[in-house]
């Protein structure tokens, strides 16, 4: 076994670390809060480095899969075993965490370098990060599911960074419940996984749950609906998936979320920890796939049927309503929303490759985008509104060139961005899936919306001239900007600290996508253990399709730029263009289609409602009972009080004064004089003597 | 009246002076020779009735007499010691006067 592979733990275990002497250190060390950060997340990118060459340099086969287990603790006569994974997998997961957590570490500096609490800021980074990659290397569900819950905990620190705005705090608790949900089933699936195979270990010399034994057994019992086993404890582990990812219907905490800090939306809210459930879904395929053997091999199961839908169905409503909002990165978050669906349905129709490869691909150009929009808002001075931006291009080059890359690989620019290859595959996958083609329309469709939106953005935020002059000054967002008041009247270029990780994260949003082309499928023979082949001919298959994709967004972007920018938007007040042709569509889609409210209305609701009448009854009934009680005890005691003092004590006290009484008494014959006494003994001898003379006689 | 008889009477008289005298004497020192009185009253019994008893030939009375007297020296010795120490306690050896042990 290879040195990087028995201290992979380092790689998750050096940013926690980090994290920990960072949360000791005070305000006045933040360089060295920041450095320490970076450093740790340096070492574990260079780490993540080694053992993805060592993975490759291992050539392909079943070889290319390594464990660590070890004890953890025993209970009764059974060991709970932890352990790590170097796969390919893991290997990938790795070099994007490490890579895009550096890059947005390094950008933090810039973004964050007026705030008072930096320090806190990249302690709780640090903890992300290491839990995240926590999530990636491990190989027992268990294990994942304790860093999952770690990385939920920062994501709620973060969420709830600037606490004093009661929106980020709304925002943070909001995701934390809302997580939690679907957390609760996922838990419900690990006990049950475990309840059925006895082991949460993943790979385990052929005892593991994921491999071939476990999963013969899981898939030869069924339950309810006549489903089998491997099917409900799958399902119950993609609700967790879902939570986290941000899918239907446990979507509505990700757009929020966008309340924190920008580059926790980059880093958290895009790139990592909404990827954590696509992830997840990835790792334990074999047991969302697994089926009786008797069954036509081309059916889908069950799991991953609900896994596309849902995906598929994320896809368009995160697409749908990001044409509608106005909040810089709400948009950007309900693309996420959209394009987690997408990864969701690249795993349902397409399997691992397809949707760890949109993974990767989103992860740069989303960070990329989220990091540009927080370029433009610590340009703005902490302005999110679109509507009040205009013309950025003069202001911001850099920003503007790199936010453009992001947003062509989003909408899937053909040929030279990597949006397009990962999203194509899915919906290539998706035409040729078995089942319905309604999930390929629907992907479709929100490719089609996506450069729609994207153009939108871009033409709201970049071009025109600046509509910033004709509003009131605004509050500044949060903290940050505070200390940018004294320009707050020209949008400004950002530092290079900022600037640098935007053009490095450009360059892969542009060329990522190569090493999954169809003509050379690397990426996805490594993640298949499969060697790669150049082969161009492997376009002809696919053409068609991706003429189409690539008409759909061209369609996009013509119908983007001729609604946002052949006619300049010169007023911020000014309505909507697509406002003014459907307002009530547009109110709707503003409204997330009112998800929120419908929540509220009803789960949120009945949960006050039940919320008050626990109240009324912790105060009306149990409280009452209490009272009641003590008042009983309080006349116990009362009673007691009594029969002590005038009983008790009064017979004690008669007892005691008789005694007294005697011994002054008695106390009489003891005079102190000797001589007195002498005559007693005298008195008595004469007595004595008198009564043996007369005694003895008679 | 017999020897013996006239014996027990003079001891009988000496021990009632002595008992006389620590009864009413004030002064510590005067209550002992008191007590040395009726002592040998006592020892002047035991020699009484030895002699006139009926068994002269042992000499039990004597030896009685002698460990009486020898008991004697030594609680005089004590008895005047703590005669001392209260002197020096309270300054005076006037027995009414010390009457700290009063109950």
């Amino acid at each position: 076994m290879d040195w990087i592979v028995q201290h992979l733990w380092l790689v998750p275990a050096l940013p926690i670390l980090a994290g920990g002497i960072i949360a000791l250190l005070k305000q006045r060390h933040r360089v060295l809060a920041a450095s320490l950060a970076i450093a740790s997340m340096f070492l574990s990118f260079l780490l993540s480095l080694g053992a993805f060459v060592h993975l490759l340099s291992l050539g392909h086969g079943d070889g290319a899969r390594m464990v660590v287990n070890f004890n953890w603790f025993q209970f009764g006569s059974e060991w709970v075993r932890l352990g790590w994974v170097l796969d390919p997998l893991t290997a990938v997961m790795l070099l994007m965490v490490t890579f895009i957590s550096l890059l947005v570490f390094i950008y933090s500096v810039g973004y964050m370098a007026e705030d008072e609490n930096s320090t806190r800021f990249f302690c709780f980074l640090a903890l992300f990060a290491g839990a995240m990659l926590g999530v990636v290397i491990a190989n027992s569900l268990l294990l994942l599911f304790m860093c999952w819950e770690v990385v939920g905990l920062t994501s709620y620190l973060l969420i709830g960074f600037w606490y004093a705005n009661p929106k980020a705090a709304a925002a943070a608790k909001k995701a934390f419940i809302v997580t939690r949900i679907g957390d609760l089933a996922f838990f419900l699936g690990m006990a049950w996984l475990y309840a059925q195979t006895g082991t949460l270990l993943f790979f385990d010399g052929g005892a593991g749950c994921l491999e071939r034994s476990a999963l013969t057994a899981l898939v030869a019992h069924t339950t309810i609906f006549g489903l089998t086993v491997s099917t409900g404890i799958g399902l119950l582990i993609f609700c967790g998936a879902a939570g986290k990812s941000g899918q239907l219907p446990l979507h509505v905490w990700l757009p929020d979320a966008m309340e924190g800090p920008t580059p926790v939306s980059a880093l958290i809210h895009a790139a990592t920890m909404v990827a954590a459930g696509v992830f997840l879904i990835a790792r334990i395929y074999p047991l969302m796939s697994a089926d009786i053997a008797s069954l036509p091999a081309l059916t889908p199961t069950v799991a991953l049927q609900v896994v596309t839908w849902v995906g598929a169905a994320t896809a368009l409503f995160g697409s749908l309503v990001a044409v509608a909002q106005f909040d810089i990165k709400r948009i950007l978050a309900y693309s996420t929303v959209s394009q987690l669906g997408y990864m969701m349905m690249g795993l349902g129709v397409g399997g691992v490759s397809v949707g760890m490869f949109h993974l990767i691909t989103h992860a740069f150009f989303k960070s990329l985008l989220f990091l540009g929009a927080g370029s433009v808002i610590h340009g703005c001075s902490g302005e999110q509104d679109i509507r009040r931006m205009g013309g950025l291009r003069k202001f911001m080059p850099i920003t503007f060139a790199t936010y453009a890359c992001g947003m062509l690989a989003l909408c899937g620019f053909p040929l030279f961005f990597s949006g397009f290859w990962s999203k194509d595959e899915i919906l290539h996958a998706a035409f040729a899936w078995s089942v319905s083609r309604t999930p390929f329309f629907m992907g479709a469709f929100g490719a089609l919306l996506t450069a729609f939106y994207m153009t939108r953005q871009l033409c709201y935020m970049f071009a025109g001239s600046s509509r910033r002059a004709q509003i009131s000054p605004m509050p500044a967002h949060g903290g940050h900007a505070a200390g940018d008041i004294c320009h707050a009247h020209s949008p400004h270029e950002s530092p290079a600290v900022m600037t640098a990780p935007l053009v490095i994260l450009a360059a892969f949003a542009v060329f990522l996508g190569l090493i999954g082309a169809p003509s050379w499928p690397w990426f996805q023979s490594f993640l298949g253990g499969e060697p790669a082949l150049l082969n161009f001919g492997a376009f002809s298959g696919v053409l068609p399709l991706m003429v189409a994709s690539s008409l759909l967004v061209f369609l996009g972007l013509g119908l983007g730029w001729l609604l946002y920018h052949r006619k300049r938007i010169e007023d911020a007040d000014a309505r909507d263009a697509l406002e003014k042709i459907q307002p009530d569509a547009f109110s709707v889609l503003g409204h997330a289609f009112y998800i929120d409210k419908l929540y509220d209305a009803t789960i949120v609701r009945f949960n006050a409602a039940l919320a008050y009448i626990c109240d009324w009854l912790d105060r009306w009934v149990w409280s009452g009972a209490v009272q009641a009680f003590s008042y009983l005890v309080l006349a116990l005691a009362w009673l007691d009080n009594f029969f002590d003092s005038k009983v008790v004590n009064a017979g004690f006290d008669a007892g005691c004064h008789t005694v007294s009484r005697g011994g002054r008494l008695l106390s009489f014959l003891q005079g102190g004089r000797v001589q007195s006494y002498l005559k007693m003994i005298g008195l008595a001898l004469i007595v004595l003597v008198m009564l043996m003379l007369w005694g003895a006689r008679a | 009246m017999s020897p013996l008889n006239a014996y027990l009477l003079l001891s009988a008289l000496l021990f009632s002076i002595g008992l006389t005298g620590v009864l009413t004497r004030r002064n510590a020192i005067l209550v002992l020779i008191g007590i040395e009185l009726m002592l040998n009253a006592a020892n002047l019994n035991f020699i009484a009735f030895w002699r006139y008893g009926p068994n002269p030939a042992a000499l039990t009375g004597v030896m009685f007499a002698i460990f009486s007297i020898g008991i004697a020296a030594a609680e005089a010795a004590v008895g005047l010691g703590i005669i001392l120490a209260v002197y020096r306690h309270t300054k005076t050896t006037d027995l009414d006067q010390i009457n700290t042990m009063k109950g």
